[in-house]
């Protein structure tokens, strides 16, 4: 996890964020050859776990695992679960983001604040993040605060970057022409940097996002009597799969739908881009 | 209006681009600057624009000194350097911020209107071709009714057609309002059917080496005896600049 960014979109379970330029131009007639494979390799599955070839307390059938999620929803017991993760991850991506916006914006603006801040931040970046847990829980405590800052942690970095490089890589022509009409100061940031910016920063945050995701699983791991990473550990204790795997799929259907819900947002607000690749999966 | 006295520049990686330049614009003139490439033409007119300081000498606006983008002075660029994430028309109206909407509009349409661009108002900057790009850029230049308006090699993206068509509107507006023109350009011909003074820059760094003054009447013909005469001792003053 140490070069976060990279890695990043490899690992979040959000999918890969780099845009994928097949998305728009094609048909709804070309969506489904992406499907094959994975119903196939899911239908294999149930009829190999059906038929008893694969052990059930190892690797029970996907219906078991829905029927697993099924349960937990009828019971009541999932919705605190999915309430505590999601609380953890909006809180630790509200905090991580607005903070690394912040700091980004100095630091790619003024480079005066470059100097100062970004050889610190950049050495705090080279730490793999999660070995900040035992200084966190130290400091903070067991409960939500040092999970918040984990996963505030691992949202800050992408983000700062974002910004920063977003804002130093701002075509200097486009800058001039705000000169020209006397823009200056804040106006200049508003009309030119701000819109110029945006195309970097919504990369950044969808990385911070896939990160405040993965850090959130960590961050229940290492001690949650609720939340999605909690049933993790409680279906590994009580050697029930479909638990892990029910969360599991938990985590990647919540992952996606916020990724895609940030995706949606940036291609609102970037329509005007005249790239190869317009599109964010 | 403009005085340029005994300008110099040198960029911070030692390169000269000017040396010693004095001109001096009248109000409501059109001059042209000609000279091969790279001898500072584009140079100078980013001093007059206010976006570099010169290094030496001065750059007075009206009797002030200029060292910052002056309102009164618009650019057209080499390239046309769009907003890419805003409209045609709000491009257009970019410089206009400080005026009431409705005037805003009211302006942006006459002059897209002139650009013939009505039909695009809407389009996004990654929806033009080249030329449809550049003309934005030149009605964004329009819209604020610069009393000097700096134009670097403005209409070297267009077609031929478009450029003449371009040239008849820019004179029609310099006849309606006599902005001060300063102009770059490689096509002699333009030079002789837009400017007053046709000025010659040579050399690195770029120095003055003629200034010619056109005695042609308005509106000019290309095709006329005089003009033909004119572009030939445009051309022998680049030549010989070329030769030297
Ligand atoms: N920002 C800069 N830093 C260093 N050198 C520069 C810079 N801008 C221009 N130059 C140099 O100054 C000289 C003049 O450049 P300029 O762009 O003014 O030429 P030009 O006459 O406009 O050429 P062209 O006709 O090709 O547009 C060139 O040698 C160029 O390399
Ligand atoms: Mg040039």
């Amino acid at each position: 996890m140490a070069a976060s960014t990279l890695v990043a979109p490899l690992l979040a379970p959000a999918g890969p964020t780099t845009a994928s330029p097949t998305q728009r131009p094609l048909g709804p007639r070309q969506w489904p050859l992406g499907a094959v494979l994975p119903v196939a390799l899911l239908a294999l599955w149930e009829v190999l776990a059906r038929l008893g070839v694969l052990p059930p307390n190892l690797l029970p059938a996907p219906s078991r695992v829905l029927t697993t999620i099924a349960e937990l929803a009828r019971t009541g017991e999932l919705w605190p679960h999915l309430g505590f993760t999601l609380g953890r991850v909006a809180l630790g991506f509200g905090l991580g983001a607005g903070l690394g916006t912040g700091l980004g914006a100095l630091t790619g603006y003024l480079p005066l604040m470059r100097r100062l801040l970004d050889p610190l931040l950049q050495g705090l970046r080279n730490i793999p993040s999660l070995a900040w847990v035992p200084l966190f829980i130290l400091w903070l405590g067991i409960y939500e605060t040092s999970k918040v800052v984990l996963i505030a942690v691992g949202v800050f970095f992408p983000v700062y970057l974002g910004v920063m490089t977003g804002i130093q890589q701002v075509d200097r022509k486009l800058v001039e022409v705000g000169r020209v009409y006397g823009l200056a100061g804040l106006a200049l940031v508003r009309r030119v940097f701000l819109p110029a910016t945006l195309p970097a920063y919504f990369v950044g945050l969808r990385n911070g996002l896939g990160l405040g995701w993965m850090f959130v699983v960590a961050a229940e791991i290492m001690g949650a009597n609720k939340g999605l990473g909690f049933l993790l550990i409680d279906g590994q204790m009580t050697g029930r799969p479909q638990t892990i795997l029910a969360s599991i799929l938990l985590f990647a259907v919540l992952g996606r739908c916020t990724d895609s819900l940030l995706a949606l947002l940036g291609r609102r607000l970037l329509h005007w881009q005249d790239t190869h690749g317009t599109s964010f999966s | 209006m403009l005085q340029l006295e005994h300008i110099g520049k040198q960029f911070a990686n030692g390169v000269v681009a000017l040396h010693d330049i004095s001109l001096h614009l009248q109000a409501g003139e059109i001059v042209t600057l000609v000279g091969a490439s790279g001898c500072g033409k584009s140079t100078l007119l980013r001093l007059v624009a206010g976006l570099e300081p010169p290094s030496t000498g001065r750059v007075a606006l009206a009797g002030e000194p200029l060292t910052a983008p002056h309102p009164a002075v618009g650019v057209i660029f080499q390239e046309p350097r769009l907003m890419p994430w805003l409209t045609v028309r709000a491009n257009v109206a970019f410089g206009l911020a400080q005026l009431p909407a409705a005037e805003q509009m009211a302006r942006t349409d006459a002059v897209l209107a002139r650009v013939g661009l009505s039909n695009f108002a809407d389009a996004l900057p990654r929806q033009l071709s080249g030329g449809m790009a550049q003309r934005v850029a030149i009605a964004r230049a329009l819209v604020t009714r610069p009393a000097l308006l700096l134009l670097d090699e403005p209409f070297s993206a267009l077609d031929p057609f478009t450029k003449a068509s371009m040239h008849e509107h820019l004179l029609d507006i310099w006849a309606d309002t006599r902005p001060t023109l300063l102009l770059v350009t490689h096509d002699v011909e333009e030079a002789l059917v837009l400017s007053d003074r046709v000025v010659v820059l040579h050399g690195h760094p770029g120095r003055l080496s003629q200034t010619l003054t056109l005695d042609l009447p308005r509106p000019r013909r290309r095709t006329s005896p005089e003009f033909q005469a004119w572009k030939q001792r445009v051309l022998d003053a680049l030549a010989v600049e070329v030769g030297a």
